[in-house]
């Protein structure tokens, strides 16, 4: 088991490379720069600035110079928010969006596991057509849109929420329903499905042939087997939870990783765009393996394979 | 009788018609006794094992009529929590296919475990000592530790072997043995039967034995179903029915015994195919592959005796029209 985690870990180290050249040089390419748009900089001012941060050099020293530092783990000032250091920005906005899609997650399962069983314990019924249309229309339903809807209903209609902030605990409802509801939808699908393929399995006839009482053959026998295809989903759905709450945050005034991203890019703050895509990225490559990890467990077969 | 099946009918219903998989079986099985069932494939062997059981998946399946009277219930009507504690502890089942039989997520000991906590209300420590022995007595080497291995350890006829120990492992009154090696080679099927009729004699349990080896039947049952498309077609001790077969069909069936055939004798098929088994079959289903039939064939039939231990239900050999050769009692 060991072996694979490392051997993983070492495949992560050639696509983090090509994933920090192809953004370094990517955000260069967009039009425009860190201070283009600032209004009424004399010149000189301006050149000095680029100077500061060693924008007037040729761009493959600077792409040396910024791989240097990344080596060491350091990504760089911020040319936006002056002072500050890209790790500094992101140890300080991630735990926000990692408590958001942590809220989220929960809410998620906790609405899409019993969903999903119910409806695949009882078929064709109501109890599986009722979730499953509002599965799909959360599925269908763009976070941009299910964002301020809420907020209206509940924040400002209703009034049992403030419809944007983060400052007491209620605050978290809204934004992480908004997140949580299409995870949620998902999950419910996924775990229909899986349960419904497994409940045809031979293994289950033995199971209830053996006079095993109805719980005990669904959540004993049925459910590891049956929910299979939610925790291949989780990795994807996790990582997605924690770098895609940028609508969220954004429609919400979260002031979570996300938020910082999306101002990074309308800024063209470049280092803190490579920095947030770099610390996504390796939070999706530790995701995924630890999912793998966890499926391999409940796994018989596979654990004894990964040696 | 331990068990009384009267008039059972599994029917499957879709949206390309109704299957009559099962369609009208009648028997009955004495204590201890072992019953052997043969047939073509689909006629219905499988789902009316597993109809006794309450295991037909419903829908598509439906039990349009019967009753199963096992020891004052009838299995085909009782509640659901009667049938659990009959399932597994006084009826057990093996089924055709080992490889996807145990669940792939649990240990074998987990599963062997089960019945005894269920059924016994034993203790987890007592449950697995006596889920060991069971082991141990299926003829699974070094059982005390391969227990605790997971399914896919095993090969095909060690997996079976378990599943017979699980089945049997409460000390059932019957042991339903649909196929139960018929996915396994020849040697190893041998050795599993013999294993099952030594531990079926320890433990006085009767038993119902699906196969399509009349071979087995001869060597192991006392009695014998014959099914052709969801019914009886005969019946009677094994002496009777293979000494002086009843039915065409039976005949046609022991023509076809490769063992029996002298070497260099082209081999019997029964020509054409088994009937639809979603079209209604007023008279008797094999007419439209049999040589004896005539007119008459075409009227309703029913299993009748024609001596107390042997019933057919060819209305031409209950008329004593015909005579069928007899090909003499198989045995290995
Ligand atoms: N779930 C189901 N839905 C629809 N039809 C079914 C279903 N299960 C069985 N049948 C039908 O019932 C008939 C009898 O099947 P069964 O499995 O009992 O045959 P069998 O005698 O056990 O055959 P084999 O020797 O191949 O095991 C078949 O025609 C089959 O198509
Ligand atoms: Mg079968």
């Amino acid at each position: 088991m060991l072996r694979f985690v490392v051997s993983r870990l070492a495949q992560a180290v050639p696509v983090m490379f090509l994933i920090a050249t192809a953004t370094f040089f990517m955000v260069r390419l967009a039009p425009g720069d860190p201070f283009a748009d600032e209004k009424r900089i004399p010149e000189e001012i301006l050149a000095n600035l680029r100077a500061t941060y060693g924008l007037d050099q040729p761009l493959a020293v600077q792409y040396g110079r910024y791989m240097r530092n990344l080596l060491r783990g350091d990504l760089g000032p911020s040319y936006k928010y002056t002072g500050r250091s890209v790790n500094e920005i992101i140890s300080q906005s991630f735990p926000v969006s990692l408590e958001l899609g942590l809220e989220a997650l929960v809410l998620a399962l906790l609405l899409g596991l019993p969903a999903g069983l119910v409806a695949a314990l009882r078929r064709n019924s109501a109890w599986d057509y009722l979730p499953m249309a509002t599965a799909m229309a959360g599925i269908c339903l763009p976070a941009f849109v299910l964002g301020p809807l809420l907020a209206l209903v509940f924040g400002i209609w209703l009034g049992w929420f403030h419809p944007m902030g983060w400052n007491v605990a209620s605050d978290r409802v809204l934004p992480a329903l908004t997140l949580g509801l299409y995870y949620a939808a998902y999950i419910a699908r996924l775990t229909r499905a899986g349960m419904i393929e497994i409940l045809s399995q031979d293994f289950v006839r033995t199971a209830r042939a053996k006079g095993l009482p109805e719980h005990v053959v669904v959540l004993k026998h049925a459910l590891t087997g049956g929910i299979q295809p939610v925790l291949s989903f989780l990795g994807p759905a996790i990582a997605g939870l924690l770098t895609g709450s940028f609508i969220v945050e954004t429609v919400f005034f979260v002031p979570g990783l996300g938020r910082f991203f999306v101002n990074a890019a309308f800024n063209r703050d470049y280092t803190l765009v490579m920095g947030t895509v770099l610390f996504y990225a390796a939070l999706i490559i530790v995701l995924n393996l630890a999912v793998d990890v966890v499926q391999a467990w409940l796994n018989p077969r596979a654990r004894e394979a990964m040696g | 009788m331990l068990l009384d099946v009267d008039n059972l009918r599994t029917y499957f219903h879709s949206r390309h018609g109704t299957v009559r998989a099962v369609d009208g079986v009648s028997f009955s099985l004495g204590a201890g006794e072992t019953l052997g069932v043969v047939g073509e494939s689909g006629c219905g062997k499988s789902v009316m094992c597993m109809s006794l059981l309450g295991l037909i998946p419903q829908p598509p399946g439906r039990i349009e009529s019967g009753r199963a009277r096992f020891g004052g219930v009838d299995l085909l009507a009782c509640s659901a929590s009667e049938l659990r504690a009959v399932r597994g502890c006084r009826i057990s089942m093996v089924f055709q296919d080992p490889m996807t039989s145990l669940n792939p997520y649990l240990r074998v000991s987990t599963q062997v475990v089960e019945p005894l906590l269920y059924h016994k209300g034993l203790s987890q420590p007592a449950a697995l000592e006596q889920a060991i022995a069971a082991l141990d007595a299926v003829g699974i080497p070094d059982a005390a530790r391969r227990i605790h291995a997971y399914p896919y350890e095993f090969s095909g006829g060690m997996r079976q072997r378990v599943m017979i120990a699980m089945a049997l492992v409460t000390r059932p009154e019957i042991l339903i043995a649909d196929e139960p090696t018929t996915a396994l080679d020849v040697t190893v099927q041998a050795q599993i039967l013999e294993r099952v009729r030594t531990m079926q004699r320890e433990l006085g349990t009767a038993m119902i034995l699906v196969t399509h080896d009349l071979g087995v039947v001869a060597g192991v049952c006392d009695r014998i179903l014959v099914m052709y498309a969801g019914r009886i077609v005969e019946s009677g001790t094994v002496r009777a029915v293979f000494g002086t077969p009843a039915h065409p069909y039976t005949a046609a069936l022991q023509k076809s015994i490769p063992a029996l055939h002298r070497k260099g004798d082209p081999l019997y098929t029964i020509g054409g195919q088994p009937p639809d088994l979603r079209r209604e079959i007023a008279g008797c289903a094999f007419a439209e592959r049999c040589e004896f039939a005539v007119e008459c064939c075409q009227r309703p039939v029913e299993l009748r005796p024609l001596t107390a231990e042997h019933w057919t239900a060819c209305t031409r050999r209950l008329a004593g029209d015909i005579t069928l050769p007899g090909a003499g009692t198989t045995s290995r």
